[in-house]
């Protein structure tokens, strides 16, 4: 076992985990903006997240098309496609939560989730149709902003991107202003007192449904910006790329205390740390005997360790049994 | 719980009307004198884009070579099955297939693991399969009568791209990453036992099911900068880790197996492709004016470029109009008996070579090329050119 | 006596529908509603069983000599009421989310895909495979060893509720998928990706073929499977579920063993996953970890919710009704399409020939069936046969 290689790329190992795990940070407050109002495991996040992507993508080739890729400031382009990211992200979040999800606020918990599952396989083949019709094919490429992709070489093994920078910078900024929305605000007080008891919010004259809306929205809005973020970062996205990222960020959202906004946060980057060191060290520590594709086997057995420890996450608040 | 009855009733009786319909074009559909060919790949789900390539290779092969079936008075129609890379979905599709009498022929499938429980049911009746893209040795080494596949295996595309790194390369050390699957772990498991009998020092040997995310694998790939990468897996996973590997400085020379041959590769890596080897029995233009034939009348039909195993499902289709013009001389009903011992017999000469087929339904001898890709404009993939071409026999069941 | 007449008549009926367009995949969905509408129809229980079992184990069987395709159906959708019963114990019963469920499954496969091929000289060097009459000692087998495991996965998560047991029960699920998909090396246990073949099927009485045979042991097993949930239901430790489902801390009070009851419900349900994984993968002949991935489990869930949480039969027409819609109904109707399209048929005057090949039907399959989940969930969130317990807490009258 070679010693020193493992010293050597372990701040790469550390930056590669904190980039991926901002990400599934983003994608987690999703998750855990609507558990935290509803608690319900909004399924289909997942497709709202890449449906952002795939927001961002058409006017970054729509402008590539029009031929004012060049002429335009990079971080002005960055703007407009988190933007136009958001905005549809949004939309399809409270679009999805009218028709699939509030007629069965009564129902049996379950309910809701299988519904949210039906959208998701149905959202996921729309895209592939909509995108199969407009340009002939679904797997779609982010063009390359050649500033994004500059790199400073730290060290002869370490090396950070521009772009690597943006998720963390944007995922951070998110997290503030939600953390001001919600807590500083009276819309966030609205969100607080219909989270915590729906009936008593609407007597006391908040309009509940909207609320719930704005929440839908809220949670979209992230994963739309993540959406963007996700194919400037990675580049290939297609229909179905948002699923196993979906389902790692709700591990992150459990992980950290669902329904706990710092908590998808920490969750987010605990996930993420642990995939890249997985991935990385596995094989150079055991010889060659298990590899990186026991990441995720790695990265669920602490999550299920953790949670036999604090049963309701890192950050989840520990309340008494129902009394 | 009394409405019930009343309620069933009447969707009863809207399925009882409804059903009057397609049980008519059923019978119309039966009449003497129509041959069905049937594809199964997964069209939906994470694998759509290479099983509907699939489908497309067969369309279009079909809609060009049936006239001479139709002249015989034959109607000759393409039944798609998606098997949703799901083996249990394949062999229900397989049994419905081989109840449909009209059914000669059925190309596929993408998936050796969806292929190998499905053609257990083709066994059943003699159905011949033949498979455009299944490399694994077991679909043909369990010795069935009605396999044939006119892609290469893994354990001769693997050694292939063993010789190439040692003989042509040079290489003295290769990090070999795969994707986990049937297909990419397999290639990569007979290269990496080439690799190593050759002397080349395998520097790591890493599955992964990412498809986004390369970072942490690509950076003990750095540290270690091995001579060579060889990736064991599909396009559009080696796609975005090539391109992100040659951002984080990797230097290392690329090698492939034809899961990397389409265009979309360019598309998605970029100039990071450029100069990367794969290797194929599909061949390039300059080799097969076939390809290029099949390379724009593809476009033009269906406004993109092949996916990998396109081209063999023309061809696999191909053959399969061959042997069935060969069984229907003078008029003759086709059997499937009859069309499996047809298909055994074809000599064709394709846009993936010459195939002949052995007694185990593998290629009897498949020419082998190493591509290298030589530009990062995806509409100039068909003029990649050859930089070793390699002919070797099917190896013999052990 | 209008009744028993109209559902002798209607059984009669459908058969022979099917006898005469053996092809035709509405036809057969007639005969399977027919079934339903058996056992609904206020008919005598005399009347109502022996149509049952003339339907399921003549006229089935007769069908399937016909058109081998609708055996496989029916062996599927046996398979995956025998998982949906499980799952049922599980989440509709004892009201513990799990969803990973597909793993006992898995576990069961290859216990008997191991020993029952080549795979097991890999591992203790050689005298495998076992003789195939050793199939039906392995169905014992994967009952305990899907059992053992059920317990392995309920004993860290005992104190987990909610959402947080549904993760940790999703994250096992990967686990098992991911070691079957790694364990090739160092040692050889599950041949990785590649999966296991040949899988010996086991010696059959009376010289049935194959499909027939898996298709009368499959229905074997799913009886008893029910037989099982029926005396559960009503026993002693079924109301103790159902006590927990409702209220952890009322049940705990009235003296209810949480842990002996919740281990019990996650090896209960987890046996006749395993039970059925030695059969699926006998039936099979081959398996190899994609058939045991993430969204068989959510599959395997639709089925329990779609058909009424915590209700027998509605476990048995959920998972009907999914499996049809995915075998049978979707890819029939994509075919009818494809026929129409051969054909040359014109809608609004342009011709199906020409449809765009981005618009093909059979792409759409899951689309429509996430479509059908949802619009189920919002007009009968209920289920399609509710127990009658839940149903009179939902106050519908």
């Amino acid at each position: 076992m070679d010693f020193q290689l493992l010293v050597d790329i372990f701040p790469q190992v550390l930056l590669d985990g904190l980039i991926l795990g901002f990400m599934y940070a983003l994608i987690a407050l999703g998750y855990t903006m609507v558990y935290g109002v509803l608690e319900f495991i909004n399924f289909a996040h997942s497709e709202i997240f890449i449906v952002g992507a795939f927001a961002g993508v058409e006017i970054l080739l729509g402008l590539k098309g029009a031929g004012w890729l060049d002429g335009l400031p990079w971080p002005l382009v960055l703007l407009l496609l988190l933007l136009a990211g958001m905005a549809v992200s949004g939309l399809l979040a409270v679009t999805v939560e009218r028709i699939a999800y509030r007629p069965l606020r009564s129902a049996p918990r379950l309910i809701p989730l299988i519904s949210a599952i039906g959208v998701s396989f149905f959202l996921q083949d729309l895209i592939r149709l909509v995108e199969s019709i407009w340009r002939n094919a679904f797997n779609l490429v982010y063009p390359t902003l050649d500033a994004l992709n500059l790199r400073f070489e730290l060290t002869e093994t370490i090396d950070v991107s521009v772009k690597s920078i943006v998720v963390i910078v944007a995922a951070l900024g998110m997290l503030w202003v939600l953390h001001l929305l919600v807590n500083r605000t009276k819309i966030g007080t609205a969100i607080r007192a219909v989270a915590e008891d729906q009936a008593a919010a609407s007597l006391m004259g908040i309009d509940v449904n909207r609320i719930i809306s704005l929440t839908f929205f809220i949670g979209g809005v992230m994963g739309g910006a993540a959406g963007v973020l996700f194919g400037v970062q990675y580049g290939l996205i297609n229909p179905y790329s948002g699923f196993i990222p979906g389902l790692k960020a709700f591990t992150a959202a459990v992980l950290g205390g669902i329904g706990n906004i710092p908590g998808a946060m920490l969750g987010g980057i605990v996930l993420g740390l642990l995939e890249a060191f997985a991935a990385s060290y596995l094989s150079l520590l055991t010889g060659g005997a298990f590899g990186a594709e026991y990441k995720d086997i790695f990265a669920f057995s602490v999550l299920i360790l953790i949670l036999i420890f604090r049963p309701k996450g890192l950050l989840g608040e520990i309340v008494r049994e129902r009394a | 719980m009394n409405r019930y009855p009343v309620r069933l009733a009447l969707v009863l009786a809207v399925i009882l009307g409804l059903a009057a319909l397609p049980a008519a074009s059923n019978l119309d559909a039966q009449g003497k004198g129509t041959i069905k060919i049937a594809s199964q790949s997964p069209l939906s789900g994470g694998q759509a884009a290479l099983g509907e390539g699939i489908k497309l290779g067969v369309q279009l092969a079909l809609e060009k070579l049936k006239g001479g079936l139709e002249k015989r008075g034959f109607k000759v129609e393409l039944v798609p099955f998606d098997d949703q890379a799901k083996p249990d979905v394949g062999v229900a599709n397989a049994k419905n297939i081989i109840a449909d009498k009209d059914i000669m022929v059925i190309i596929g499938h993408l998936n050796s693991g969806v292929a190998i429980p499905s053609s257990e049911v083709y066994k059943e009746v003699n159905l011949a399969m033949v498979s455009p893209a299944n490399t694994a040795p077991d679909v043909t080494d369990r010795g069935y009568k009605n396999i044939f596949r006119v892609c290469g295996r893994d354990d001769v595309q693997g050694p292939v791209g063993a010789e190439f790194a040692k003989g042509t390369l040079k290489a003295r050390s290769v990090y070999i990453i795969h994707d986990k699957t049937t297909y990419g772990q397999g290639v990569a498991e007979f290269f990496k036992a080439d690799a190593e009998k050759k002397g080349i020092k395998v520097l790591g040997f890493d599955g992964t099911e990412e498809k986004s995310n390369f970072d942490p694998i690509i950076t003990p790939i750095k540290a270690k900068n091995p001579d060579l990468i060889y990736f064991g897996g599909i396009y559009e996973q080696a796609g975005p880790f090539f391109k992100q590997a040659r951002e984080k400085g990797v230097k290392s020379k690329f090698l492939g197996p034809d899961g990397l041959d389409s265009s979309d590769l360019a598309r998605i890596a970029g100039k990071a492709v450029v100069g990367m080897y794969y290797t194929s029995v599909a061949g390039p233009a300059s080799l097969y004016p076939q390809a290029k034939q099949f390379a724009q009348d593809f476009k033009r039909k269906f406004g993109r470029n092949p996916e990998p195993f396109a081209a063999q499902a023309y061809d696999a289709t191909a053959i399969a109009i061959k042997a069935l013009e060969a069984v229907t001389k003078g008029g003759k009903a086709p059997t499937r008996d009859a069309v499996t011992s047809a298909v055994r017999d074809v000599k064709y000469a394709g846009i993936t070579g010459t195939v002949e087929f052995d007694d185990k339904g593998d290629p009897k001898k498949a020419v082998y090329l190493v591509l290298q890709v030589g530009s990062e404009d995806p509409a100039k993939w068909n003029d990649n050119k050859a930089a070793r071409i390699l002919t070797i026999a099917a190896p013999r069941k052990k | 006596m209008i009744r028993a007449t109209l559902a002798v008549g209607v059984v009669a009926l459908s058969t022979w529908a099917v006898a005469v367009f053996p092809r035709s995949i509405l036809v057969f969905l007639l005969f399977q509603g027919s079934l339903l509408w058996v056992y609904l129809a206020r008919i005598p229980r005399w009347l109502r069983a022996t149509l049952l079992a003339a339907a399921l184990l003549v006229l089935m069987p007769l069908i399937g000599s016909f058109n081998g395709y609708y055996l496989e159906v029916a062996t599927q959708v046996g398979i995956f009421v025998a998982l949906a019963l499980g799952l049922n114990i599980v989440v509709g019963l004892a009201g513990l989310l799990d969803l990973g469920y597909v793993a006992f499954f898995a576990v069961g496969a290859y216990s008997w895909a191991i020993f029952g091929s080549p795979q097991a000289n890999q591992i203790f060097g050689g005298g495998f495979p076992l003789a195939p009459g050793w199939f039906y000692v392995f169905l014992g087998v994967g009952l305990c060893v899907g059992a053992a495991t059920g317990v392995l996965l309920g004993l860290p998560v005992l104190r987990l509720r909610g959402d947080y047991l549904a993760i940790v029960t999703l994250g096992f699920g990967e686990v098992i998928r991911v070691l079957a998909n790694n364990l090739d090396k160092p040692i050889n246990f599950t041949n990785g990706p590649k999966g296991i073949t040949p899988i010996a099927r086991p010696p059959v009485p009376f010289g049935l073929p194959y499909s027939e045979a898996f298709y009368f042991l499959v229905l074997l097993i799913v009886c008893v499977v029910v037989l099982v949930n029926r005396r559960l239901e009503d026993s002693h430790i079924g109301r103790a579920w159902e006590a927990i489902r409702e209220d952890e801390l009322a049940a705990q009070a009235m003296g209810v063993p949480l842990v002996r009851s919740k281990l019990l419900a996650f090896a209960c349900g987890a046996s006749f996953a395993g039970v059925m994984g030695v059969v699926f993968s006998a039936k099979q002949i081959f398996i190899n970890p994609e058939s045991f991935t993430f969204l068989e489990s959510i599959g395997v869930l639709a089925m329990v919710i779609l058909g009424g949480m915590g209700s027998i039969p509605g476990a048995v027409v959920g998972a009907t009704v999914v499996t049809v819609l995915n075998l049978q109904v979707l890819k029939g109707f994509s075919l009818w399409l494809n026929e129409l399209k051969n054909a040359g048929v014109t809608v609004f005057g342009m011709s199906l020939a020409d449809l765009p090949t981005q618009l093909e039907p059979a792409k759409y399959e899951r689309m429509i069936f996430g479509m059908i989940l949802v619009l189920m969930m919002i007009f009968r969130p209920q289920g399609i046969l509710p127990a009658r317990r839940r149903a009179r807490e939902l106050g519908k009258p």
